[in-house]
């Protein structure tokens, strides 16, 4: 249907990037807030992305990381969570006592667990 | 014969300096526009950052006022202001005519009219409120939207009025983001079944004790703070009220419908003071309140020998940094009557 | 929805709108896609309020467009402007009335301009006399057609034959507004309600029966732009802004859409169609679009112009629905007829320059 309009009219309606809060799915993010309560304490400074070994290299960022699990935008920590090495440069730093490397596990896990989201 | 000093205003910082003056055996007078003492105080139920009772301070200022024979002149304004060689005579709207050593201006502030921030509809549509208006609700026990259901999801907005040009107030009003934090954590108390988010630019938490309570409202409580001005708050089919915010740390523009919207509405000079400087010659900073001569060691002196400043008047404060202010200001006065003037 | 909140708001964006001897600039744009609107707005102000509308043959585009797409640089703009306030001046008139909204935008930013750089006014007025010899002096007074529509609306609801009412059911016809941009956005202090409330439409659909709905993509933008949609490749943006009002506006099922700009009709008339082809979605009911009708034509069709006159068969999204519910009687097998009517042939005369 989409390369029909692009033949037809040379353009296709732009989709919108706002983060639509309501139908986003949270389900990743209540599941580590079950098991991590210290996941509540982020307020996303970016400390922990600042020393992170990976975030040095690749895209990683474990403070987008932790808005988008928050937010409900899935796709993007599913694609980037592998990349952690659990070092746990991030844990150190840590200025509100955030468990971030039991995150990064916790998400892994609510992944794996979810079918829809299995890496 | 006792000196005598006239107080103009009768919120927290008006009445801790005629107590206070008082005590030290001055013969005061306090004028008040409105019917009754306390001000802005009487617009909050429980305080940060412990959360005590509003009341309480009112009993602790009552204390020190009442039954000490202090002259309250309530429902009255000041007319008219002048000075002779020796004393200072202010005119009231009753006509009485009043003779002093020295004034103290504690004439406070006024909250922030959130209809001029148009975008936000307050008064325009049903369940967008203010932080006083929250308040109020606190007070009755009822958070509850115009149509009387119980709200699912409510929004905070910060620094309404406040760091904001078009608004035309640059400055920050200090308070707002502790109030947010309080009124988030209350609303939770009353519906716990509730979600709250909080809408900020920062997150100025610069007292004692106010830190903790933004980090109990995350722990404690689970309220959600996001980064981002709200640009623009409508009404959706169903009475939601639909916002638009960047989400900054995420980068991305973000869409959210609420229930029930909050805002923090800034603190700006009291039309009470505008009038008072305006007959007084009395000079006010960029930001309209009034100018004292120095920053650091005179913030209670005013350009004009005699008078003084006490409280918000100056500037935003807490209510603890009021208290502090006036008594300087009872400090200031004391010393300002031994040179026999 | 507390109506009286907003009556404040427009009680404090007023505005000074001249109330005779017009001098009138066409637009680019609106005489291409709806032809009968400029004419039956000079009809109105001609023949039902008497008034003076002037407009010279030689007045150029204000190159708006040129200017917004990055293709002319401000500086010519500003002295193509100024050679139109020179035409103006020349003729004896001071009221500028621009029909586009983009013009009007750009005249009242170059006016601005001018106010706190009178060095680069100075500039275009020796560009002027170099170029074409001629000597301008700024209006007195600007504002745009719809201005001056909504400043005669009770005249022209005193007249009307028809109300926005559905006359079968008696209720008041659903409309939305919608207000260029460039109206009120960049000066809010220039716009009949400034930029959050804008009332300079909502002003006629009261005055005339209809009933406005406020929705929550009010304030979008249509998506014409001019960047957006020159470039074919761009356009995608364009209609996405325009999908964005139809799908918030659809579930206050409103009967018509009243525009004042020249673009954003077109937009919202043609994308509907465009949307429908591509995705087969349509968001009026009962399977139908929602018609969009320019101010003027709203202003003829309840004073009772014929609708084929007024150039409505030229809209891709179907006018007629609005028509039967307003009972307004007209001929279908006319709707493509093109032979010019007696009654337009007045207006059609040019005023001997």
């Amino acid at each position: 249907m989409v390369d029909d309009n692009m033949d037809r009219f040379g353009f296709t309606i732009s989709t919108g990037r706002q983060i639509d809060y309501e139908s986003n799915d949270r389900s990743i993010a209540e599941y580590i807030l079950d098991k991590e309560p210290s996941f509540r304490l982020c307020i996303e400074c970016g400390g922990c992305s600042a020393t992170c070994t990976t975030g040095n290299f690749t895209g990683f960022s474990l403070r987008e990381l932790n808005i988008l699990i928050k937010r409900g935008e899935n796709d993007k920590v599913r694609q980037n969570l592998k990349k952690c090495m659990l070092c746990g440069k991030c844990t150190l730093v840590c200025p509100r006592g955030v468990n971030t490397r039991n995150i990064v596990v916790l998400a892994k896990e609510a992944f794996q667990k979810s079918d829809e989201y299995a890496i | 014969m006792n000196k005598h000093v006239v107080v103009i205003g009768g919120g927290v910082a008006g009445l801790e300096v005629a107590g206070q003056l008082s005590k030290a055996g001055i013969d005061v007078t306090l004028i008040e526009k409105e019917t009754k003492t306390g001000g802005n105080l009487n617009k909050w139920y429980k305080l940060f950052p412990d959360r005590r009772k509003s009341s309480e301070i009112k009993e602790y200022l009552d204390g020190i006022t009442l039954n000490r024979g202090i002259n309250l002149l309530t429902n009255t304004t000041i007319e008219m202001f002048n000075r002779n060689r020796n004393h200072l005579l202010i005119t009231t709207n009753g006509g009485k005519e009043l003779v002093a050593d020295a004034i103290v201006v504690a004439t406070g502030f006024d909250l922030f009219k959130s209809a001029r921030k148009e975008e936000y509809g307050y008064g325009i549509y049903d369940n967008v409120f203010t932080s006083a208006d929250l308040e109020e609700m606190f007070r009755n026990g009822k958070i509850a939207l115009a149509n009387g259901t119980v709200p699912e999801t409510i929004g905070i907005i910060h620094c309404v009025g406040s760091r904001d040009e078009k608004a035309g107030n640059l400055y920050c009003s200090k308070l707002c983001c502790v109030t947010a934090v309080k009124q988030a954590i209350e609303i939770r108390e009353y519906l716990p079944e509730s979600k709250v988010f909080c809408f900020y630019m920062d997150m100025r938490m610069g007292g004692a004790f106010y830190e903790e309570l933004y980090r109990e409202a995350q722990e404690k409580w689970g309220v959600s703070f996001i980064r981002g001005k709200v640009s623009e708050a409508s009404e959706t089919i169903e009475g939601k009220l639909l916002i638009k915010v960047e989400d900054t740390l995420a980068g991305r523009p973000l869409k959210m419908k609420l229930d029930l919207l909050v805002l923090m509405a800034g603190m700006e000079m009291s039309e009470g003071g505008k009038k008072i400087a305006g007959i007084g010659g009395l000079n006010t900073g960029e930001n309209r309140f009034f100018a004292a001569t120095d920053n650091h060691f005179g913030s209670n002196i005013s350009n004009i020998d005699g008078i003084f400043y006490a409280g918000t008047c100056t500037a935003p404060m807490n209510i603890t940094e009021t208290i502090s202010h006036a008594r300087a200001a009872v400090v200031e006065v004391i010393d300002y009557l031994k040179d026999g003037r | 929805m507390n109506l009286e909140g907003k009556k404040v708001i427009w009680n404090d964006y007023q505005k000074e709108i001249a109330d005779d001897k017009y001098y009138y600039v066409r637009s680019c744009v609106r005489q291409n896609f709806f032809p009968g609107s400029e004419t039956a707005f000079l009809k109105i102000m001609r023949e039902e309020l008497n008034k003076d509308v002037y407009e010279h043959p030689c007045h150029t585009t204000c190159t708006g467009i040129g200017y917004h797409s990055d293709i002319i640089p401000v500086e010519t703009t500003m002295t193509v402007v100024a050679r139109q306030f020179a035409i103006m001046t020349e003729a004896g008139y001071e009221n500028l009335m621009p029909s586009c909204i983009t013009s009007f935008g750009l005249y009242t930013e170059i006016l601005d301009t001018w106010h706190h750089f009178p060095e680069v006014e100075e500039k275009v007025r020796r560009q002027l006399k170099k170029a074409t010899g001629r000597e301008f002096k700024k209006p007195k007074n600007l504002a745009h057609a719809s201005d001056v529509i909504f400043k005669f609306r009770k005249e022209i609801g005193a007249k009307a034959k028809y109300k926005l009412i559905n006359k079968k059911t008696g209720e008041p016809l659903k409309v939305v507004d919608h207000i260029g941009c460039h109206y009120a956005k960049m000066f809010p202090s220039k716009g009949v309600g400034g930029a959050e409330y804008p009332y300079v439409l909502t002003g006629m659909i009261e005055e005339w029966g209809g009933q406005i709905i406020d929705y929550p993509e009010r304030r979008h933008c249509c998506g014409f732009g001019f960047r957006q949609y020159l470039v074919q490749a761009n356009r995608g943006f364009s209609i996405a802004c325009s999908k964005e009002k139809f799908e918030s506006m659809k579930p206050f099922k409103p009967d018509m859409i009243i525009t004042n700009c020249p673009g954003c009709p077109m937009f919202l008339d043609r994308w509907q169609y465009v949307i429908n082809e591509m995705e087969g979605k349509r968001y009026g009911q009962n399977g139908e679009g929602i018609p969009v009708f320019t101010y003027e034509e709203v202003a003829g069709l309840v004073l009772g112009y014929d609708p084929w006159d007024l150039g409505l068969q030229m809209h891709q999204t179907d006018c007629e629905p609005v028509l039967q519910k307003m009972g307004i009687e007209y001929s279908p097998e006319d709707k493509y007829n093109l032979e010019i009517r007696p009654s337009y042939t007045e207006s059609h005369k040019l005023i001997n320059v």
